[in-house]
């Protein structure tokens, strides 16, 4: 293990257990993939996956996480099937193992799964043997789009400070919002400790799990407080669909203390960058204003992803494991 | 690696002599030319590039665009394992349209030809240039595909073990090409 620059994991399951190195080789992987993309008159593809066959297993409601996984495998040639929960056998009573062993049976290279269970896809990798990449697993991770969004920050940060080796150390990044059901919260929390960038979280009392600050974050229910020198203002989906449980009084008094807008803004620096993971409840998390002003970076973090999820397909799919884990 | 005795191929001077012939056959093979498409494989390959770019544009005051070319997505053996895959480092750019333009790949030692193949197919998903070339400084056989140079510095004799070596100012202070053959 360790060898630098030299990637070693089969599966991809969360930050968590990622080393800082490892972690920067995935973002310093991405960009020759952004370039295949941004070919003008070409083929936006490249054969590293050639003739390989890549599993989607959505076991979860997923549009533009699916896509992107998708678009990653198909621009690198590999061949693709998606299996949504709606059309699998899940409905009829078969098991994720044997939903996986009847997968691999058509000899598939690299599974995607996404699951409203956490630690289902690290469960998988015990028992079969397809490169596993988590995509989101019930509130424990999704790291690709903590990567993706890492990236998203150090390539603007690298471009606002003239810099191309700029790294995310001493950054200071401000997660605003529903952080207890947020997987994506997460495993950003994790990517950016190990990248050296600090992360204040903000969101009512009720949306905040006990015990965060053990991650190494601060904490505050004031907006005003988060937003003081953030270079990052990253503002999470409120899930609606959760409402129902009332964690918080109501959606106008949420509006009225949290969101991202242009007057809660006023107490960010001026060149702040806005980010959100997607999909936007236009004007309850964000403003819609400031969504599509020229610091939004949103639509710039989907275009990332696809490349970032290339760079990671690539890298497990493609690199020498070490003999049978040790 | 024991690679002793080691014989100096190109000296500084004489690898700017064969840069020289180098240009001036680009340069003869591309009279009426506008421009010269200069394509350099990373990383050796580049400074070549900009170095014949140099000398053709006062030769012949032909203008030339130069790119870089990475090669490493399309290599053919990145399932065997034995490669690591690229972290980090250049990118293929270039700033110009290879389509209906004649293009001229340099790099510095042609050996089994499989990088060569890799970048004839990553310039085709680009687009379809009227033309593809190769220069390069030194040809030293054991070929697996059959590719040759258009334009060649000099050809040399060598088996598989034994070790090319091209130095260039650019990347490691110094210009010379060193041959170390196994024992």
């Amino acid at each position: 293990m360790a060898n630098e620059n030299v990637w070693t994991r089969k599966h991809l399951i969360g930050i968590e257990e990622l080393s800082r190195e490892e972690v920067e080789m995935v973002l310093d992987t991405a960009p020759q993939f952004l370039a295949v993309q941004d070919r003008e008159s070409g083929i936006k593809k490249v054969p590293l996956l050639q003739g390989r066959l890549i599993a989607n297993l959505f076991m979860e409601p997923s549009t533009r996480t699916r896509i992107s996984f998708e678009l990653a495998a198909k621009r690198l040639s590999a061949d693709t099937l998606t299996f949504s929960a709606s059309s699998s056998s899940t409905k009829k009573g078969e098991t994720l193992h044997d939903t996986l062993a009847n997968i691999e049976a058509m000899k598939t290279d690299l599974v995607v799964i996404r699951s409203s269970f956490a630690g289902a896809p690290a469960l998988l990798t015990e028992r079969h043997t397809s490169n596993i990449i988590n995509a989101g697993d019930g509130y424990h991770e999704h790291p690709t789009q903590a990567l993706l969004d890492t990236f998203t920050m150090r390539q603007h940060i690298r471009k606002l400070r003239e810099d191309d080796s700029a790294s995310l150390d001493g950054i200071r990044v401000a997660l605003i919002g529903d952080i207890s059901h947020s997987r994506v919260a997460r495993s950003n929390i994790w990517a950016l400790k190990k990248l050296g960038a600090s992360v204040i979280l903000c969101a009512p009392e009720t949306l905040i799990p006990m015990d965060i600050q053990k991650m190494g974050v601060e904490v505050t229910s004031n907006l005003k407080e988060a937003m003081t020198d953030a270079d990052v203002v990253y503002a999470l989906r409120i899930q609606m669909e959760r409402q129902a449980s009332s964690l918080f009084p109501s959606l106008r008094e949420y509006i009225r203390l949290f969101r991202v807008d242009n007057e809660s803004l006023k107490h960010a620096p001026d060149n702040a960058l806005i980010m959100h993971p997607g999909p936007i409840n236009r004007d309850i998390e964000l403003a819609s204003d400031v969504a599509d002003c020229n610091r939004s970076l949103v639509l710039e973090q989907v275009s990332n992803g696809v490349a970032i999820r290339m760079a990671v397909m690539h890298l497990l799919a493609n690199s020498a494991q070490p003999t049978d884990q040790e | 690696m024991t690679d002793t005795p080691s014989s100096t191929i190109m000296s500084a001077q004489e690898l700017a002599a064969a840069l020289d012939s180098l240009a001036q056959a680009i340069s003869d093979a591309h009279t009426g030319a506008d421009t010269i498409y200069l394509l350099g494989i990373l990383s050796r390959g580049r400074p070549l590039a900009d170095r014949l770019a140099e000398r053709i544009t006062s030769l012949s005051g032909t203008e030339c665009k130069v790119g870089s070319l990475a090669t490493t997505l399309y290599r053919d053996d990145m399932r065997t394992g034995n490669v690591a895959p690229k972290i980090g480092g250049d990118n293929t750019h270039f700033d110009f349209d290879v389509n209906g333009n004649s293009i001229v790949i340099v790099d510095d030692v042609l050996n089994s030809g499989r990088t060569i193949r890799a970048a004839l197919d990553e310039i085709m998903d680009y687009g379809r240039p009227a033309r593809v070339q190769l220069a390069c400084l030194i040809d030293r056989g054991l070929r697996e595909v059959p590719i040759q140079a258009d334009y060649l510095g000099k050809s040399i004799q060598t088996k598989s073990a034994d070790h090319v070596r091209v130095k260039l100012n650019e990347l490691d202070g110094e210009d010379s090409v060193t041959l170390n053959v196994a024992e």
